[in-house]
């Protein structure tokens, strides 16, 4: 593993200061149902810190997820968590912004959710640039459902519907969502937590819809089936071999940082959604309107 | 004191008697012979600081009211046949999670994308067992532009006091007629309103059965962070697969249903007294039938109408009343035959029942009613 080893020292140290995990979770939830080496807990801790950075209130926040390993994530949350149907939380989180846009909310997403069957709710949410922050844990397979291939699976990976290797490409979904309209978009691997963390919170502050991915391996059906190595080996490849279809193939070479694009993307300052319906509404009743 | 009258189009009475009973969130996705209930929602909402949104598509419109009504707002979404069989999904959600909301099905022909701007009744199976899983959802169907809108109102208070997903479902010809209405003043107007959560945050159970079956609800901000999820949970709100919790939980969300019968059940009696001959049907075929009635007693056949209002859960035991010296049962309906099924699950074996059934897109006459009974009284 010695010749896998990053060089960590350019990269930023930030002591958690005064965060602690435990006053955010549902402990009495505990033990948690991620499997050994599931990047999705990495995630929840960044997605937490930045939280508690931000200064959000426990009962200001809601959290919307839909259904696969992603979609659990949520419920470990202290706050009010809505665990929705497959593909459509971003459409609930849209209602629920607008209806109630004091409250911060997140949606945490997975690629099958998000990019499959959710897409057409993720682009319109872009499009629309309510003030959502959308966390979609890419981990390349559906691993609820035992391992089959996503809209994120690399070429000739192998899924349990992919026995002789996927022949699809693989969604680059922050083009995506640049392309959408997005207010933010970022990409971040689970390797650096503080980084993550970081831009979390540019996401959340964004006053707009942000779309993270977060790079989360899935090590126990994903990881065994392509002979990935353990979770510390498949997390040190995050911005190496893997996803060679989508981002310029690297060829079979250790961590290279900066090959995976991360960091963010794209930003702009299109108008909130919500602001602007209601000032657009504010104006409509000052007319009168015929009826 | 007179009251104030308007001459409104079906549709613009749903979306104003929604906006009447408290509604201020509407999301919806434009189609045929329903869009003019969202047309008009995008007009009238920002008058009283509601939100109109038009969404991507017919499942997230539903998500989206989902998500107005869990943040603590009374919301509607509208449709017509395949816009409602892509809903069905989230109304199960809404059923199971219990979520107060009113999704209206303007209907017409099918299947797929069928005739959209011809009226039918061929949804009235669906609305009842359209998502799967054993769920309760209570659909109401108006006859006339005045029934549109009194039944509005009382689907919002039905769906906010039981929180169930309540199904407005009216055929296209109801919904496209222009009547005489006798609008509500809103100020005046008694709505009801969800039971909000109250006293203990820490101890909160989101689900804990009560003496009406129906939980309080916690708004999102009141410091119970709750959890709401679409699969079957404890009284905690949490995922469970234990039996005998899941047993538990299922039959009290069953039971919200028949616990508040009474209220929710709603019909309306045309001479049934003594009638031998009895019409049971719904919407535009219901007036049909009216005035079948009322030719057919002209010529001395004891005729009589059963309509319920509130079409699931059906009214039973006033159909059973309404047919107890009933010779014969006609079922008009615009499909192949679908409420006549419970009408023969319903009868005694004495008593005949029979369809009278039209698919072209045509509504049912007062004379195809007349004839078919007069086959029967011969």
């Amino acid at each position: 593993m010695s010749n896998l080893a990053p060089d960590i020292s350019a990269h930023e140290v930030t002591p958690p200061g005064d965060f602690e995990i435990k006053d955010y979770l549902r402990l009495d939830l505990m033990p948690h149902f991620m499997c050994p080496g599931c990047g999705h807990g990495i995630a929840l801790r960044a997605l937490l810190w930045a939280i508690h950075e931000l200064g959000i209130e426990k009962d200001n926040l809601a959290i919307v997820s839909g259904i696969g390993c992603s979609g659990r994530v949520g419920a470990y949350i202290d706050a009010s968590t809505f665990h929705f149907t497959h593909g459509r939380p971003l459409a609930m989180a849209t209602g629920l912004k607008l209806a109630r846009p004091d409250l911060t909310v997140i949606v945490i997403s997975g690629d099958g959710d998000c990019l499959a069957i959710g897409g057409n709710h993720l682009i319109h949410a872009c499009r629309r640039n309510l003030d959502i922050t959308c966390l979609m844990l890419n981990n390349e397979v559906y691993g609820m459902t035992g391992g089959q291939v996503s809209p994120t699976t690399s070429e000739s990976m192998l899924t349990t519907t992919t026995t002789t290797g996927n022949i699809e490409p693989a969604f680059d979904a922050c083009k995506l969502a640049e392309a959408a309209g997005a207010g933010l978009v970022g990409r971040e691997v689970t390797l650096q937590v503080p980084t993550l963390k970081n831009l979390i919170r540019d996401g959340i502050s964004h006053q707009g819809f942000s779309f993270l991915e977060v790079i989360s391996d899935c090590t126990e059906i994903y990881g065994r089936k392509n002979n990935l190595g353990e979770s510390p080996e498949m997390i040190l490849k995050q911005k190496s071999y893997l996803r060679p279809e989508s981002f310029g193939n690297t060829g079979d070479r250790p961590f290279r940082p900066n090959k995976l694009e991360t960091g963010v993307l794209a930003r702009n300052g299109r108008p909130e959604y919500g602001v602007a319906y209601r000032a657009h509404a504010a104006r409509a009743k000052t007319r009168g309107g015929g009826k | 004191m007179p009251g104030n009258f308007e001459h409104l189009h079906g549709n613009h009475a749903c979306a104003l008697a929604a906006v009447a009973a408290g509604c201020r969130f509407f999301a919806g996705y434009p189609i045929t012979p329903s869009s003019e209930i969202a047309e008009r929602m995008s007009k009238e909402l920002p008058k009283v600081d509601g939100t109109f949104i038009q969404m991507e598509d017919e499942i997230g419109s539903l998500a989206a009211v989902i998500g107005a009504s869990l943040g603590g707002i009374k919301a509607m979404t509208a449709t017509s046949g395949p816009g409602f069989s892509l809903k069905q999904e989230n109304l199960g959600y809404a059923s199971l999670a219990e979520v107060p909301c009113v999704i209206v099905n303007v209907s017409r022909g099918g299947p797929s994308t069928g005739m959209p701007t011809r009226p039918a009744q061929s949804d009235i199976m669906q609305s009842r067992w359209g998502s799967h899983g054993d769920h309760p959802v209570i659909v109401i169907t108006p006859d006339s532009v005045a029934e549109i809108y009194s039944e509005t109102i009382r689907a919002f208070d039905l769906s906010e006091k039981l929180r169930v997903p309540v199904v407005l479902m009216f055929d296209q010809v109801i919904g496209h007629l222009q009547e005489t209405v006798e609008v509500s003043d809103a100020r005046k107007l008694k709505t009801i309103e969800r039971k909000w959560a109250t006293g203990d945050k820490d101890g909160f159970q989101p689900y804990a059965a009560t003496k009406d079956a129906v939980p309080p609800m916690a708004r999102p901000g009141d410091g119970r962070r709750a959890h709401t999820t679409g699969l079957t949970h404890t009284e905690n709100g949490f995922p469970t697969q234990d039996t005998e919790v899941v047993a538990r939980n299922m039959n009290r969300l069953l039971s919200k249903l028949e616990t508040n019968k009474k209220e929710i059940e709603k019909y309306e009696c045309v001479e049934t007294g003594d009638a031998e001959y009895l019409i049971v049907t719904i919407g535009i075929s219901a007036r049909a039938a009216r005035r079948a009635v009322k030719t057919l007693r002209r010529k001395g056949v004891k005729a009589g109408l059963f309509r319920p209002i509130t079409l699931w859960p059906f009214p039973e035991e006033a159909f059973r009343e309404a047919a107890a010296g009933a010779k014969a049962v006609l079922v008009p309906e615009m499909n192949a035959g679908q409420l006549v099924l419970e009408i023969e699950r319903l009868s005694s074996d004495a008593c005949h029942v029979a369809g009278l059934n039209k698919i072209d897109g045509e509504p049912i006459v007062p004379e195809e009613i007349i004839a078919k009974l007069e086959e029967f009284s011969r």
